[in-house]
């Protein structure tokens, strides 16, 4: 198998307190690998340590390493900034600037310098295409994106991280401020994003891990507990306490 | 608006699962008419293939079960898409019984191609029950192929016209084994074939009976007269 990321002994803390213990993972090229776990079990911690969004925070420090294809994000030679391209990120609320639907997505492109006015056509087009949002915007492409509803307004962040043509998507939550409806087109999106890109998804709704994953990891208190197929992981997971916790016995 | 493309994998997943019953129903029929042709033809090679292609039966079963677990553990499946996973259960296992009857007149068609040839008469009334069984077989896969209530609903009531024949035909070999009674072994073989073709009648009824609750959410369960 193909592994896009592989995450190698990873310690994390803030100041004196330790977030992660000794994580090993290994994230499967175009695959979608949910992170589930209660609150606070370092499932959000741990997605941002992949593109170094913990980097911002004060006083985190991290050993370990972690790989994007096979090259270890933590070396101090790392371009931040192509990092964070070459791993979009998708946050929990959806969050777009508050310009056009257009402007919203070319946003990336204009920063990296790309200014030509067809291609960026081009590139709005097919990133709200592949965010399967296109149809229900293309005639009102220069209206603020703040008019949009929820799911649309998660769907446009999701095109605007897909322009920039990342290799790894890392969603945190995507779907936790939407709708039933809204939540379904997300996954159902997910599930046509993982043919071109590597997905790595938080998710509180362990139903939704079922759902739209090909790999589940189940963190708690800091530690990987377990991770496996997601079709082994919900029919018969090999640890008592992912069992617990995926049957609702506690969390 | 429910965008028409949300849950596609689930869907073509539900989909395949009834695709793979309809591919079950397939063999299992085709397993009753081998079974039966190698009977009326006292043929050993037909009967010992049929014996041999039960194992691709049961794995069938296994395969759709394996699928319709794993539906319920990550989709949570509802409404007519659980009825799709309680029904492709429910008759996968009628269809694996149907496979093991089919089996079972394979056997007995192989034992009683050992013996003195079989005379044209004694094999009337079971094979009537045979054409029967697969008749009734047929409706049911084409009932829950077509999501077909009506063609469900002639299955149970062919089941009578099926009970009434094995009536008959049972009378007439319990006569025949008190006429000749130097074959009676022979003929105690028949009777268990025509019970085996009267049990796969009540495996494609039970069909017909799921086919109406995957459509109607509604339970029927005929009464035996």
């Amino acid at each position: 198998m193909e592994y896009k990321m592989q995450i190698k002994n990873l310690n994390l803390y803030y100041g004196k307190m330790q977030a992660l213990y000794d994580v090993s993972m290994d994230v499967p090229t175009n695959s979608v690998v949910a992170l589930i776990g209660p609150s606070g079990c370092g499932k959000s911690t741990f997605l941002k340590s992949l593109n170094r969004m913990n980097d911002l925070i004060d006083g985190v420090r991290i050993d370990g390493e972690i790989e994007l294809d096979g090259a270890n994000v933590y070396d101090a030679n790392t371009d931040i900034v192509n990092l964070r391209k070459r791993l979009g990120m998708v946050f929990q609320r959806p969050n777009p600037f508050p310009m056009s639907i257009y402007d919203n997505v070319a946003y990336g492109c204009r920063v990296h310098g790309l200014n030509d006015k067809k291609k960026l056509d081009e590139i709005v087009e097919r990133s709200l295409r592949g965010a399967a949002i296109w149809d229900e915007v293309k005639d009102r492409l220069n209206a603020s994106a703040m008019g949009m509803s929820g799911g649309q307004q998660q769907r446009l962040c999701i095109a605007r991280v897909m322009a920039v043509e990342p290799e790894v998507v890392l969603m945190d939550e995507p779907c936790s401020a939407l709708d039933p409806i809204s939540t379904m087109k997300i996954e159902e999106l997910v599930s046509e994003l993982k043919k071109d890109y590597t997905i790595v998804m938080v998710t509180h709704n362990m139903q939704q891990a079922a759902r739209v994953s090909d790999y589940t990891a189940f963190f708690l208190n800091g530690k990987l507990i377990e991770t496996d197929e997601t079709n082994v992981i919900f029919t018969k997971p090999n640890n008592k306490k992912t069992e617990d916790y995926i049957t609702g016995r506690f969390g | 608006m429910v965008d028409k493309t949300t849950r596609q994998e689930y869907i073509k997943n539900l989909a395949e699962v009834q695709a793979k019953v309809i591919e079950m129903g397939i063999a299992a029929r085709e397993a009753v008419e081998s079974a039966m042709k190698a009977f009326i033809q006292q043929n050993k090679t037909m009967a010992a293939r049929v014996m041999q292609e039960d194992d691709r039966i049961d794995d069938m079963t296994i395969d759709i079960e394996d699928r319709c677990i794993l539906l319920i553990a990550k989709q949570q499946p509802i409404a007519h898409d659980l009825r799709v996973i309680a029904t492709g259960f429910k008759i996968s296992t009628d269809l694996e019984r149907i496979g093991d009857h089919a089996f079972d007149i394979a056997k007995t068609a192989y034992d009683i191609s050992q013996n003195a040839p079989m005379k044209k008469l004694e094999f009337f009334y079971t094979s009537q029950l045979g054409d029967c069984a697969i008749e009734m077989l047929n409706m049911a896969i084409e009932a829950y192929e077509k999501e077909d209530i009506t063609l469900a609903e002639k299955v149970c009531v062919k089941d009578d016209e099926m009970d009434e024949l094995f009536a008959k035909t049972f009378f007439e070999l319990s006569s025949l084994v008190t006429n000749e009674v130097a074959r009676a072994q022979q003929i105690t073989e028949l009777l268990f074939i025509a019970r085996f073709l009267e049990r796969i009648g009540d495996h494609a009824t039970n069909i017909a009976e799921w086919v109406i609750y995957l459509e109607t959410a509604e339970r029927i369960r005929k009464t035996k007269k």
